[in-house]
């Protein structure tokens, strides 16, 4: 990708699962009291981790929900943003949402429409950012080009996610640890069912009390 | 720190329902309206006042749009999303209400006139038959320094009355009141766009993702830099889960960690002795004061282990410039200016203060929680932070009010204290103003008993709060964008919110409000105000020459420089951003530093309530939720409070995840939710503070205040958890953790011999839990030794 086309970055380990982006998308006034990008809290049973979702608008392979919509109701525009079904094409078959590998596709099961994130086409086709971001207190959801990230941000962006044999080269980025070359979701989940099989490791220090 | 909507509705799939972001707004069935004007403000919350547009369109408020402004940068927080949903909310007060059948009637419609001369006419009564200090004024710092000043003028001039208080003594009085004593001045001393400069943050008892989210870019941009990030809380806050350093502290006992910190600082060599002998008094006291905090003793008082008090200490003793920012966690406190001066103690040691992104930073909470405390509706002060007992400063305002001196009041009741003079009858009737009593005081039940004493108790408000249902005569306000004015944020920084549509029905401001009481009160010429900048221009004559002189501050000089810092003497002046940078502001120009000795809390766990309760905000609630509650994005994120829970405490008891559970404390008991997590000490337990009725948290709040500033202790209290299967009076303590009662006592027994001066705490157990002072044997600050029956005191000694 150029240098200097601009897109979001999402950097998990500074949400604070405030929810500004969740309650700024539905400003919106193309999807007024919907919000298409989701907070969620990893697992608060051990952490107040929490983690901003946003559509990745694939790349490489170009995306899967539009690759299995039977009606080709989900466009790409010329500079890659994948953009919400088209409302006059959409039958609501939710192929999208299960060919999704990120999980982001909403499906309206009143309006039988798929919604998703299109990077608020609106707002960013005239220059202004994507309303998450702009709103985001702690730069979580960043927007901007690479470049300027990488002079200002800790963490390394990498818009490389592998699931197992297949990985996908987005458009927006995840902020991962340092050199850390691409989010490798296999990877993860096989260490973490190691982690289980040893026992349970110690979270934390003893207490004192 | 929140959860995820499941918790509160299990059943539902929040995957693909579209409707769980809460009630849409009104008004957004007509979506595509395009905004005629963007009006350039600020957001009402909280005390950062992030800038934002307000969209405007046929004279009504349709949305936001982010605004550059130096200190949020575009940025804003959920609450700030949705706060223009207040204009034009269904559940706004349109007209004035007034109970006609007596106390128990129900509030009916009435005309203005009719309200006020109602009022006026009870108050002239109760004024004729038992003086002028029968009526009070309980007011609020969420409004305009406008509203706050003319609420005090309208206390001391029109009413002749003593008491007045805000509720910002539940807030900012302790750190004030550090400030003051240390300094001689009460402001933070430097913008928050210095924070990115520092190279270590200590963050003391503030959860600030959640309470300034808006602030947590600097931070990040300080991080960014290579800054560390030491965090003392009770509870993994969100700050804290990323921060190089959690210390866990226990609540109520941060004079031992931070003394313990200071002597660590001391024992690695890393004082800036230079800087103390040069620009600080009384640094060898607390040299001593602090030398019996070893890392071991403080261990055992606050339950952080050593290592990390002495990793903590090199973390932030070898930085420069590094930054204490310290929050309501150690301020709610019955200790609460000791804990200021002992954050400010580290900072003067490491010669800090008056650095570019060094010092100590206080984090004003509510929105205009600095002005609200500067212009003269506390019960000590007159506008430009000037105090009531210095006579020059009575005389400065009396003949610019043009009132004779003799009739300016005294010195009247603390908030906290204004509601037992109502239960003894001694105030009749009070007027609160932009405050919510029945959610923010601690224990509620009796502040209830009080406020059913009044007669007539008279609330302004554009919500019908949980105090407005108790209130007699209802008088409907204005929401903020429905006026204009200025507030202060946390820096200190000026700032001017512009009106963007009209109210309401009949709904007023809340100044007009109070000239026209004033005019029915026959006082009108004292209040001669055709706008908001009348009112403005006379309080920066009144705060000329004080401590905040907002003299120099024009709204046109806000509008160019996006805000001036307090002070700005002169209309040349461009403010103050960084204070202190060359010398502080008691006469010698040097700062004062306190040895702190170790106290704990006022009530402690004993055998019937073994745990610690702490209260405190989740992100989506501002104060008492008379506004956020109200809205429906934030409704649906947090609409019920929830009790956090260690899971080995969890275990102990018995209880599940969701399990709905009793907390009780020696004050009553409330059923609510459990959520279990290991984010927070096994010790202690958390109930967000901002719903009221059964849902209230202050129904379990200790009210111990303290003892020079009356801010209550919300941060700690004893209480016990059950299942609700329990009966309500077992007494058969679950005693998990009372090995540390006995434990603790004797480690400050310990301390307490060791440190000079200190006086062990008696520690009695009556009530199941331990009291090391209730509120019965705490002195009074009213009424006072001071002003009428005392020699009045030197003004340097007085600047708070």
């Amino acid at each position: 990708m150029a240098a200097a086309v601009k897109t979001l970055f999402v950097d998990p380990s500074r949400c604070i699962g405030c929810r500004s982006c969740e309650a700024a998308c539905r400003e919106c006034d193309s999807h007024k009291g919907e919000s298409m990008v989701m907070v969620d809290f990893m697992d608060r049973d051990l952490s107040v981790a929490t983690q901003p979702t946003v559509c990745m608008h694939c790349q490489d392979p170009v995306a899967p929900c539009a690759q299995v919509c039977p009606v080709l109701a989900i466009l790409i525009t010329p500079d890659g943003v994948v953009q919400m079904a088209e409302p006059s094409r959409c039958i609501g078959c939710r192929n999208c949402v299960y060919a999704c590998p990120f999980g982001v596709p909403k499906f309206d099961t009143q309006a039988r429409l798929m919604k998703k994130c299109n990077l608020c086409y609106d707002r960013t086709s005239q220059g202004v950012q994507p309303y998450c971001s702009q709103v985001c207190p702690t730069h979580a959801l960043w927007y901007g080009d690479y470049e300027e990230f990488a002079n200002s941000r800790v963490g390394h962006p990498a818009n490389l996610t592998a699931f197992g044999e297949q990985s996908v080269r987005t458009r927006v980025y995840f902020v991962l640890p340092d050199e850390t070359q691409k989010l490798d979701i296999s990877a993860l989940l096989d260490e973490a069912s190691a982690q289980q099989r040893a026992g349970a490791r110690p979270r934390e220090e003893a207490w004192v009390l | 720190m929140s959860v995820n909507k499941d918790f509160f509705d299990p059943q539902r799939d929040f995957n693909y329902d579209f409707e769980s972001a809460g009630h849409p707004a009104p008004g957004w069935t007509d979506a595509n309206r395009v905004p005629d004007t963007l009006v350039p403000t600020h957001c009402c919350f909280c005390g950062v006042q992030c800038g934002m547009y307000l969209k405007v369109a046929d004279g009504k408020v349709i949305g936001v749009e982010a605004r550059d402004f130096p200190h949020n940068r575009g940025k804003l927080c959920p609450k700030g999303v949705v706060a223009y949903q207040q204009a034009g909310h269904p559940d706004r007060l349109l007209y004035p209400l007034i109970r006609r059948g007596g106390k128990g009637g129900t509030l009916e419609r009435a005309s203005w006139d009719e309200a006020l001369d109602y009022v006026v006419s009870r108050w002239q009564r109760i004024q004729a038959e038992h003086g002028k200090d029968a009526v009070a004024i309980y007011s609020g710092s969420s409004m305009t320094n406008e509203k706050c000043y003319v609420m005090g003028k309208f206390a001391r001039v029109a009413l002749a009355t003593r008491h007045i208080d805000y509720n910002g003594r539940l807030c900012m009085s302790s750190a004030a009141a550090g400030y003051a004593r240390a300094f001689g001045i009460d402001r933070a001393p430097l913008p928050m766009t210095d924070i990115p400069l520092t190279n270590a943050m200590l963050v003391v008892g503030s959860n600030v993702a959640e309470c300034f989210p808006v602030m947590m870019q600097w931070i990040w941009q300080a991080r960014d830099r290579g800054a560390a990030l030491i965090v003392v809380d009770p509870r993994e806050t969100p700050l804290a889960r990323t921060a190089d350093l959690w210390l866990p502290v226990k609540p109520g006992t941060d004079p031992a960690l931070l003394n313990a910190l200071l002597r660590q600082i001391i024992t690695d060599g890393l004082v800036d002795e230079a800087y103390l002998k040069a620009r600080t008094n009384g640094w060898d006291e607390v040299r001593a004061a602090v030398a019996p905090f070893t890392p071991e003793a403080a261990e055992r008082l606050c339950g952080v282990p050593a290592e990390r008090i002495v990793a903590a200490a090199r973390l932030y003793g070898r930085a420069d410039p590094s930054l204490v920012m310290h929050a309501r966690g150690i301020e709610h406190s019955t200790h609460g200016v000791n804990n200021v001066l002992a954050c400010i103690n580290l900072a003067l040691a490491r010669g800090q203060l008056g650095k570019p992104g060094g010092g100590a930073m206080m984090i004003t909470g509510q929105g205009n929680g600095q002005g609200g405390r500067e212009v003269g509706q506390k019960a000590n002060q007159l506008p430009g932070y000037r105090h009531i007992d210095v006579p020059e400063d009575r005389q400065y305002i009396a003949d610019l009010w043009g009132i004779p001196v003799a009739e300016l009041p005294w010195e009247g009741a603390a908030a906290t204290e204004m509601v037992h003079l109502m239960a003894e009858g001694a105030i009749k009737s009070c007027m609160v103003v932009c405050s919510n009593l029945m959610v923010s005081l601690p224990d509620n039940a009796v502040v209830q008993r009080a406020l059913r004493q009044l007669d007539p108790l008279v609330v302004v408000d554009f919500f019908l709060s949980e105090t407005a249902e108790l209130a007699d005569v209802v008088l409907p306000g204005t929401v903020w964008c429905e006026d204009e004015g200025t507030t202060t944020n946390l820096e200190g920084r000026v700032i001017k919110t512009n009106q963007a549509v009209a109210p309401p029905g009949e709904a007023k401001p809340d100044w007009q409000i109070a000239v026209e009481l004033a005019e029915r009160l026959g006082r009108g010429k004292f209040f001669p105000y055709r706008d908001v900048r009348a009112i403005w221009d006379e309080l920066r004559l009144a705060s000329k020459g004080g401590v905040s002189d907002y003299y120099g501050i024009t709204w046109e000089k806000i509008d160019e420089q996006s805000g001036v810092f307090w002070p700005c003497p002169t209309l040349d002046s461009p403010g103050t951003p960084r204070l202190f940078t060359e010398r502080f502001a008691h006469p010698d120009g040097r700062a004062k530093m306190f040895p702190i000795p170790y106290a704990p809390p006022a009530e402690e766990p004993g055998e019937s309530f073994p745990l610690r309760l702490t209260t405190g905000r989740v992100v989506y609630h501002y104060l008492s939720g008379n506004q956020t509650r109200r809205l429906g994005f934030l409704l649906a994120q947090a609409p019920e409070p929830w009790v956090e829970i260690h899971p080995r405490l969890a275990d102990q008891l018995g209880i599940a995840n969701d399990e709905i559970v009793r907390v009780a404390t020696p004050r009553g008991a409330m059923e609510v939710k459990a959520l279990i997590a290991p984010t927070i000490r096994p010790d202690t337990i958390f109930i967000p503070y901002h719903w009221g009725h059964r849902l209230a948290a202050n129904q379990l709040t200790n009210p111990a205040v303290e003892p020079t500033v009356k801010i209550p202790e919300y941060k700690a209290c004893a209480a016990r958890v059950e299942k609700l299967a329990a009966t309500p009076a077992a007494t058969t303590a679950a005693t998990p953790f009372v090995v540390e009662t006995a434990e603790t006592a004797r480690a400050a027994a310990a301390v307490s011999a060791a440190t000079a001066g200190a006086d062990a705490a008696t520690t009695a157990i009556t009530s199941g839990a331990t009291e090391n002072f209730t509120p019965a044997n705490a002195p009074k600050m009213f009424p006072y030794a001071v002003g009428e029956t005392k020699a009045p005191p030197e003004k340097a000694g007085k600047t708070f």
